[in-house]
């Protein structure tokens, strides 16, 4: 909202010597938050009101000039060109002399031009900065003073301060609301703008006046018309209003629109003007019809909702209520006879039919966020008083006006409960002024009140009415209740703010007035905490040593396309198919959420490597989501008057996708860099392999590594990893190199390797898991023996480990015995023969109190080799 | 060849003379200190301590003295070979340790070399400053509170004090997701704030509660340098008995000392969120000018712009609504809450301008940040 401090002072008493600056900080402290102060006028200098005495248009040019003689006050006229032809002999004008200087440091210089000396300039709006008009001058009202100075004759300097306001305080989306704030926070005097220049009576009724009616009283709680006839259309709007129209943000238009917007800006009423004698029937404010529709003064034909506000006559729609007017009732430049509507509209009403029409308006703006009941009366008293003074026009005496019953709102208060928010103590007499301050009207307690006050608690009491707003936003809240027998205030708010509902509403009045600066500090106690949970630090852990073993981590964006499905080679019915899709996706080329971490990061490796990175191991932790097997869900919306019950929070969680969290890496190019020492190597597959064995290492959770084949993958390199989670073993992720069509179509490097885990289930499988038990240490010697086992190429080295394992393991008397099995060679070629492979172990054995025989080392070998012949067919080799 | 009881031999009894012996060692001594390398020393060790050395000769010569003559001589070649074993051991010692000195001289390489074989990696600097302010929290004995992304809208909105069709609800540009039907709602969104984890802490945690939680947002905010349709935050939840807005402040002043540096003054000005009343901004002190920028004089500061606060996060004490709809009983309960942007928290401490940057993954930027920060 953009409020210009002259305006302000008009209704707040604020000494002349008080600063703009000044004003921004206290108005920032009270929660009006000015964003920018702006400068306006200060800069202008040397125009005076002139008086143009004679015009000589000059032909013979490609456009039409004119040379005018223009009187400065001095008596003596200046010739002066001016390109614009909306002036006559006798008006008055701005007129630059020599030597001005004009907004943005323009300085006007005495030049000849056009065959003339043009000893000055006459000046358009936009060139003084009033206003966007450049089409024709400015011309003054009749009344100017001859050569005054015009910044002072037109008020020009000022202050333009911009203010943010919150959307709780729709009150201060005028100059009514922000100018008591900052009477309160200057403590000087208010005169409130919506009490001033009424009529004696402004509720008086009159049949002569164009009837109004309301049909659904959920819609409107009170509608009110005015008439003004004989109005001259052509009536220019007044300086200095265009002036405080502009510097709002606001474009004049014509009389009748700019009192309108100038009121709505004054007090915050919306006000719209229609065309009366466009008027058919009495005029009714009701919802939408099913098929009706509605061309807005935006040249857009409307389909109505049934749930639409409409003002309408009997020739059907005029407007969309508190947004904006329909073309079949504008005021144009013919009309002479006009009705004012000032209506309080429903803000719910209002917000859901300016989201649905897409449409926002300064007036649906306000009505959102809550406009004074009482002023439509008031508001268009003003209008139609300013409109006849301004244009000419005659009132027709009294109003029409139709409204429905609203329950009014008090609140009982215990009187140390702002004490008990903020901390400390401010004491009845200063709450109770600083409610007053608000415009509450305060009942303080007397002490007779104390002991009736043990009866009832404290809280909201809201009659019952119709309307909506008698429901849920009027909830019944107790406060104080464990301070029974304390004194309470009761409170009634004033009418324009209907934010005031709770005791925490009044709570938070009192102490910003007092100032947040004055909130004492208390030291935090120290909660009982009981530091991450095993899971959360398991989960930085993983993360850590990703980045420690040279991955980079990436937060890469969750929104992906189905393309993005099909480029991983996703067979149909592929779980991850199962995409969530966003209603209002920022691009609608991905509109899915990611169901795996892969695409994205494979993206993000495409970028780091054409931005000239080459060797790069990325990594991402984050969430996929996945619809549930049921299909996408609906949660409900529970009630938020009490808490819910268990049966609800299962039914609102069960709507939602599961999100299991995932870690996954990518690499490419080389894993170890060339370099003085010497080629480099490659990443490959087993790189993104071991990273994953590596997080699975970390979790500790129990775990099998065999063959998988699945998409993305390249269907020979590629490992599957299994966690046991509660006995039950379950897949945990896939490492390997990609699919040489994958790695085209992401259009990364070939031989890409990835790797993505379901962590979920790993700091389930881990979670299982005890303390770690500490091995014993023996110092006694170690006992190494190598066996190469030639087994067919097919059986995987895992098998073969696990087999010599268990095997030794099994062995008599050999419990504890095997210390370490380590593959020190694989070995394929003629000597074994073909389809086969060679592969060499280390086994280490070692007991934890005696020295070892050969004989007893001997024996857990052939234990564990017989085992892996058992097993895999494994063949000692040599011995063949 | 020569024995302890060979007769007398005349002829040789000239070795032993006592000037014989001394030119004898007076030779081996000069060799000894002549000796260039422990080769040259080997050399000289056999010639003039070996058994064929003059010295030794004549020690075998001993036997074959007379008796009476025996002792004296004895003496003086076992005086003279003493000597000339200890210089021999000296000059092996020195020897020795020039060889040791040169073959290390020649060991020597140039150990500025890079040796940089595996690239580095990063955390996210992101994750590292969510785990630094978490860790600032945990420590004031806080635990972290998790929720998901995709959330229900009760839990986002309305349990939060959002009415439907409010303006706060319509400001938060929310992803919806979509429902069964095209056209219905599903009543699920992409989390806009971290905040509805605060509903979920207190309905399934046991009061008193201190919790924070750090995630990942959502708004439907076009990408640019300062608007990001994906962003984190990180906000804390206190539910006990008696908070006031003084323990509020304490908290986030504890919380500014330690993330940003000691003595730090906060400031607080009132603001609106649903969730909280009263609801304020909070400003720290600007940590680089510490408000120098603002004085007359003082160099302009990049970092609070010379305003001398720069604007961290949103706070306020938890609406009783909120506490309401979680079932808690407002009356013997308060809270507070506050909140603010991990990638804002990023720009401050860090100088990022662009928050593009946190995002595309480039690997320049990850790794300018190391594994701490
Ligand atoms: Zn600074």
């Amino acid at each position: 909202m953009r409020v210009p401090l002259s305006w302000l002072r008009e209704y707040a008493a604020l000494g002349s010597d008080v600063a703009a600056g000044e004003v921004a900080r206290r108005l920032t402290a009270a929660g009006l938050e000015v964003e920018t102060v702006e400068a306006v006028g200060q800069d202008i200098s040397g125009v005076v009101v002139g008086l143009v005495t004679a015009i000589e248009e000059l032909s013979g040019f490609r456009k039409p000039v004119r040379y005018c003689q223009v009187d400065d006050g001095s008596g003596t006229p200046r010739g002066v060109i001016c390109g614009a032809a909306n002036f006559s002999v006798g008006d008055r004008v701005p007129l630059a002399l020599p030597g001005a200087v004009l907004p943005g440091g323009f300085e006007i210089t005495a030049r000849k031009t056009y065959g003339h000396v043009s000893d000055g300039m006459i000046c358009s709006a936009r060139e003084l900065a009033i206003g966007d008009d450049h089409t024709g001058i400015l011309v003054l009202a009749p009344d100017a003073q001859l050569g005054a100075d015009f910044v002072e004759y037109a008020g020009l300097a000022d202050h333009v301060l911009d203010i943010a306001v919150t959307p709780d305080r729709g009150y201060a989306l005028s100059i009514r609301g922000v100018a008591r704030e900052l009477a309160t926070a200057y403590g000087v005097p208010y005169r409130d703008p919506a009490e001033q220049d009424l009529p004696a009576d402004v509720a008086a009724e009159s049949a002569d006046v164009w009837q109004a009616r309301i049909e659904d009283a959920s819609a409107c709680d009170r509608f009110v018309l005015r008439e003004v006839r004989g109005i001259d259309p052509a009536a220019p709007t007044p300086l200095r209003m265009r002036i405080r129209l502009a510097r709002a943000g606001m474009r004049s238009v014509s009389l009748a629109v700019d009192v309108t917007n100038y009121l709505m800006l004054e007090l915050g009423q919306p006000l719209h003007a229609f065309d009366g004698s466009a008027l058919a029937g009495p005029v009714v404010v009701r919802r939408a019809r099913a098929g009706e529709r509605l061309e807005t003064l935006d040249h857009v034909v409307r389909d109505l909702d049934p749930d639409d506000i409409l003002i309408t006559d009997s020739s059907g729609p005029l407007s969309l209520a508190g947004t904006m007017g329909g073309v079949t009732s504008e005021v144009s430049e013919t009309s002479t006879h006009l009705v004012i509507e000032a209506a309080h509209f429903s803000a719910r009403g209002t917000a859901r039919m300016s989201r649905r029409h897409r449409l926002s308006s300064e007036a649906s703006y306000r009505f959102e966020r809550g406009v004074d009941r009482e002023l439509p009366l008031r508001a268009s008293a003003r209008a139609a008083s300013m409109l006849a003074a301004l244009g000419g026009g005659t009132i027709v005496p009294g109003c029409s006006h139709a409204q429905a019953e609203v329950p009014t709102v008090t609140i009982t208060m215990a009187v140390d409960y702002p004490d008990r928010v903020a901390g400390r103590v401010y004491g009845q007499a200063t709450v109770a002024r600083r409610l007053r301050e608000v415009g509450c009207a305060v009942v303080e307690p007397d002490l007779g009140a104390a002991e009736a006050g043990e009866a009832g608690g404290s809280g909201t009491e809201a009659a019952p009415g119709p309307g909506e707003r008698a429901t849920g936003r009027f909830a019944r809240h107790e406060h104080g209740r464990h301070n029974r027998g304390k004194l309470r205030f009761t409170v009634t708010p004033p009418s324009w703010r209907p934010d005031l509902v709770n005791p925490s509403d009044l709570a938070e009045e009192v102490i910003r007035l007092e100032g947040y600066e004055n909130i004492p500090v208390r030291s935090p106690r120290a909660a009982a905490g009981q530091g991450l949970t095993s899971r959360q630090r398991l989960r930085r852990t993983i993360g850590r040593s990703l980045a420690e073993s040279g991955y980079v981590e990436v937060l890469s964006q969750p929104f992906v396309s189905a393309a993005d499905i099909d480029r991983l080679g996703a067979p149909e019915g592929d779980p991850r198919r199962r995409a969530v899709r966003v209603a209002n996706p920022l691009s609608e080329d991905e509109p899915l959420l990611r169901t795996t971490l892969l695409p994205g990061l494979l993206r993000v490796l495409a970028r780091n490597i054409g931005r000239g990175s080459a060797d790069v191991g990325l990594y991402e932790i984050g969430p996929v989501f996945r619809l549930r097997s049921s299909g996408p869900g609906v949660a409900p919306i529970l009630r938020v008057d009490r808490g819910p019950a268990v049966a609800e929070i299962t039914e609102l969680n069960g709507a939602l996708p599961d999100q299991p969290l995932r870690v996954a890496a990518v690499l490419a190019g080389e894993r170890e860099q060339s370099g003085w020492w010497g080629e480099g190597r490659a990443a490959g597959w087993q790189d993104a392999i071991q990273a994953a064995r590596d997080v699975l290492a970390i979790s500790r959770a129990p775990s099998r590594i065999t063959e998988g084949t699945p998409a993305p993958w390249h269907p020979g390199r590629c490992a599957a990893l299994f966690v046991t989670v509660d006995g039950d073993e379950v897949l945990a992720g896939h490492a390997g190199e990609l699919h040489p069509r994958v790695v085209s179509e992401f259009k990364v490097p070939a031989r890409t390797c990835a790797m993505e885990l379901d962590l979920s289930a790993i700091l389930a499988a881990a979670s299982l898991a005890g303390p770690e038990q500490a091995p014993r240490i023996s110092a006694y010697p170690v006992a190494t023996l190598d066996v190469a086992l030639v087994v067919a190429e097919s059986v995987a080295a895992a098998d073969v480990e696990a087999a010599l394992i268990d095997g030794a393991r099994a062995a008599d008397g050999a419990a504890g015995l095997l210390e370490q099995v380590r593959l020190f060679d694989v070995y394929v070629g003629e000597q074994v023969g073909a389809g086969r492979k060679s592969l060499a172990y280390t086994l280490r054995l070692r007991a934890d109190d005696r020295t070892l025989t050969t004989e007893e080392t001997e024996a857990v070998r052939d234990a564990a080799v017989a085992e892996a012949t058992r097993r895999v067919g494994a063949v000692l080799r040599g011995a063949a | 060849m020569s024995a302890p009881n060979k007769q007398y031999d005349p002829v040789e009894v000239a070795a032993l003379s006592a000037e014989a012996v001394a030119a004898a060692r007076d030779e081996a001594l000069a060799a000894i200190a002549a000796a260039r390398s422990l080769d040259d020393l080997k050399a000289v060790r056999v010639a003039h301590a070996g058994d064929r050395s003059a010295l030794a000769l004549a020690n075998a010569e001993i036997g074959a003295l007379p008796p009476q003559a025996r002792a004296e001589a004895g003496k003086r070649v076992g005086a003279a070979r003493r000597d000339v074993a200890q210089a021999l051991s000296q000059r092996q010692e020195v020897l020795e340790s020039e060889r040791d000195r040169r073959v290390l001289e020649e060991e020597r390489v140039d150990v500025t070399l890079p040796w940089d074989r595996a690239p580095r990696g990063a955390e996210h600097p992101v994750t590292m400053t969510s785990q630094r302010l978490t860790d600032v929290f945990v420590a004031m004995g806080y635990e972290v509170a998790e929720g998901p992304e995709v959330e229900a809208e009760w839990y986002n909105f309305d349990a939060l004090n959002f009415p439907p069709d409010h303006p706060a609800r319509e400001m938060q540009d929310t992803f919806f997701v979509a429902g069964p039907e095209a056209s219905a709602r599903s009543g699920i969104v992409l989390r806009t704030h971290t905040s509805p984890v605060q509903i979920r802490a207190m309905l399934t945690r046991p009061l008193p509660l201190y919790v924070v939680s750090p995630g990942k947002c959502f708004r439907s905010d076009a990408l640019d340098a300062t608007h990001s349709p994906v962003f984190h935050q990180i906000e804390c939840l206190a539910v006990d008995e008696g908070l006031t807005m003084a323990d509020l402040r304490g908290a986030i002043n504890a919380f500014v000392e330690a993330m940003f540096g000691e003595g730090l003054r906060t400031r607080l000005r009132p603001d609106f969120f649903p969730f909280t009343e009263p609801s304020a901004d909070v400003s720290m002190e600007c940590h680089v000018c510490r408000g120098a920028s603002t004085r007359p004089g003082g160099a302009p500061c990049r970092v609070c712009r010379s305003q001398g606060w720069i604007e961290i996060a949103g706070c306020g004490m938890v609406n009783p609504k909120v506490l309401v709809a979680c079932g808690i009983d407002p009356d013997r309960y308060s809270g507070f809450a506050f909140g603010l942007g991990i990638e804002r928290s990023l720009m401050i401490r860090h100088g990022v301008t662009d928050i593009r940057d946190t995002l595309e993954g480039d690997v320049r930027f990850s790794r300018a940040f190391g594994m701490e920060i």
